[in-house]
């Protein structure tokens, strides 16, 4: 490994893409546009409906039953476990759920700053339930827009990912300057290698400040670390620019590495849990999205801004893209040519 | 004895579909400058190719300074692919520079910017050159790491007249400089002007190989009278074998006088006669059966 060959064509990479306008200004423009609309379309509350978790939906008591018979509120049942509980608390103090219920012991749970929270106790009083326990929690509210944006950020670190490398290096085959680059002393590694930091540089530095940039005019929540998030996209851009590298192994046809990008990009922006949470999802859907790094990108980056989770936390996707930057980065590399 | 810089022994390269090389040997020796001659299809670029590292060979045995090709040979080999493109938003020096990089031995860059005209281009974008500019830059890569031996291919497709007799300049400059150079074209005339010693293949094959000036005495003894078809009004009074071409009569003999003196007895004015020796257009054409295929 020369380490003056790799900055080499890490320099000439950066130089590239700096000097591309067009090509940056939409890496930047894109995700900054996505939340710029989202901010717009969520803005009012429309459509919104009350959501209660209930807890011994099964044994509820015959006073639960009736208030569970209600029309137009959406139960949904939690486990009886510490755990499950202690989720369904949280999503209350964020507003994602208006009412926790125990339907067997008869308590519930409102959060004191939530319009619905409070609704929903009044129709459960108007029962002239009034044995009810009552038990209050307060947060701030999460919105649909601060629940979707480490999604937009992940989604946006995918494509700049997949098509910034993958369709350079097939666009470079089809060209000619990988067979001129392998009539050098530079190998396969020091130039994908390069390839790889250059887009992460470009990558981290384009979230960063769509990160910050939107938070300006949007004001997003963010109640962890910066730096474990910027560890899980640094991670996550890793990965996917690794897959990247698989696709474009070998193809020398633009159009061929255009399909072959979307067939790969595609589903994970649908199934990646980018802009629906996969809980309650059908189990084949959710294995299905086990295997892709967007999951795990956004899910921790997720855990990171939602729920202000550690590293310990989200040691799971950390340690599974790693997984999958490391196997990734083998098959490209093996199957690597350069004409 | 004095080792060859490259010695190729029995060649071999088979596509599933086509044997595009089938047993060539080649000996070069430091400071010539070998030209490679075929029409499209004769296997010349996969010849090379394979020298160059590029393509695998089916069999063969190829040695540079007496070992096979390896870092070595990638160290001290420049090469000019036919088309290459050059990485968009990157000026002339920024290419120069990121390929001299690659090199643990590189040439003096600001002689080199000098020998191959770019001076005045070295802040310009890859895309804004002309085709002989971008051909001298690719040229200058070529040279960036002071190479032993040059690959050429068909360097000066493309180019204007003018361009091109610069760039034969600048090569008949890297020969002075005692550099090897393997230079495959279309133009006959480039490779008489260029080449110490030419190889002519086709299907696969090395049909004829030696320096031009030999090749054409070997195969020529004759000489070309040309003259335009409104000279003449009876064809039929000429007891020579005639070509006609483009408005002109070609009559190919190894006896000028006996021509001449034919033709003066048929009151044909001779005013407007040209006689031209055989070149390696005639050679080609002879050997491969076949009209250049450019």
């Amino acid at each position: 490994m020369s380490f003056k060959r790799f900055l080499s064509i890490l320099s000439t990479r950066n130089k590239e893409f700096l000097r591309d306008r067009s090509s940056l200004g939409w890496n930047i423009l894109m995700p900054v546009f996505i939340v710029a609309g989202f901010a717009f379309a969520f803005s009012g509350d429309i459509g919104k409906k009350f959501k209660v978790a209930v807890i011994s939906q099964a044994t509820a008591t015959t006073q639960s039953k009736q208030f569970l018979e209600f029309k137009y509120i959406d139960f949904y049942s939690v486990e009886k476990m510490p755990a499950a509980i202690a989720r369904a608390i949280t999503k209350i103090q964020r507003h994602q759920v208006d009412m926790l219920i125990n339907a067997e012991k008869q308590q519930y749970w409102i959060n004191t700053e939530s319009p619905n929270g409070y609704l929903l106790e009044k129709i459960l009083s108007g029962l002239n339930h009034n044995n009810f326990e009552k038990q209050t929690v307060s947060g701030k509210q999460i919105r649909y827009l601060d629940w979707v944006i480490p999604g937009i950020l992940s989604m946006n670190m995918m494509f700049s990912a997949l098509f910034g490398v993958g369709f350079v290096i097939v666009r470079y085959r089809k060209n000619g300057m990988l067979k001129r680059l392998k009539a050098t002393p530079i190998t396969a590694f020091e130039y994908l290698s390069a390839q790889i930091v250059s887009r992460m540089i470009l990558i981290m530095a384009v979230t960063t400040f769509v990160f910050y940039g939107t938070n300006l005019f949007v004001d997003f929540v963010m109640y962890g670390s910066h730096f474990n998030l910027f560890l899980v996209f640094a991670l996550g851009a890793l990965s996917m620019i690794c897959l990247s590298l698989i696709i474009a192994a070998r193809v020398s046809s633009e159009e061929t590495a255009g399909g072959l990008l979307n067939l790969v990009s595609w589903p994970m922006m649908f199934l990646s849990g980018v802009w629906f949470s996969l809980e309650g999802a059908a189990p084949a859907m959710q294995l299905i999205a086990e295997f892709l790094p967007l999951t795990h990108v956004t899910a921790a980056a997720r855990a990171i801004m939602i729920d202000g989770a550690g590293l310990i936390d989200i040691s799971y996707h950390l340690l599974v893209l790693t997984a999958q930057s490391i196997i990734f980065l083998f098959f490209g590399s093996w199957f690597f040519k350069w004409d | 004895m004095t080792i060859a810089l490259l010695q190729i022994k029995n060649l071999v390269k088979h596509y599933p579909s086509v044997k595009a090389v089938n047993g060539i040997d080649i000996t070069l020796n430091k400071g010539i400058c070998f030209g490679l001659l075929g029409p499209n299809g004769a296997g010349k670029t996969t010849t090379v190719e394979i020298l160059e590292g590029i393509n695998q060979a089916t069999s063969g045995e190829i040695l540079y300074k007496g070992l096979p090709l390896g870092d070595q040979f990638r160290k001290e080999a420049g090469i000019m692919f036919q088309s290459t493109a050059l990485q968009d938003f990157i000026t002339v020096q920024e290419t120069l520079q990121m390929f001299a990089n690659f090199y643990p031995q590189q040439a003096d860059l600001d002689e080199l910017i000098q020998r191959c005209n770019l001076t005045q281009y070295l802040n310009q974008d890859n895309r804004q050159l002309s085709g002989g500019q971008r051909q001298r830059l690719l040229l200058a890569i070529a040279l960036v790491n002071n190479p032993d031996i040059i690959f050429l291919d068909e360097p000066t497709t493309g180019l204007d007249p003018q361009a091109r007799q610069n760039f034969w300049k600048l090569i008949h400059e890297i020969k002075a400089a005692g550099k090897t150079v393997v230079l495959t074209t279309h133009y006959m005339e480039e490779a008489y002007t260029l080449c110490d010693e030419i190889a002519i293949m086709d299907h696969g094959k090395i049909i004829a190989q030696g320096t031009p000036k030999a090749l054409l005495e070997a195969h020529f003894n004759d000489v070309i009278l040309r003259l335009p078809e409104t000279e003449i009004s009876d064809l039929d009074c000429l007891p020579f074998i005639i070509n006609n071409r483009q408005g002109h009569i070609e009559i190919t003999t190894s006896d000028v006088n006996e021509v001449v003196s034919t033709l003066i007895k048929n009151n044909i004015s001779l005013a407007k006669l040209q006689i031209r020796q055989r070149t390696l257009d005639d050679l080609f054409i002879e050997l491969t059966g076949k009209e250049l295929r450019a």
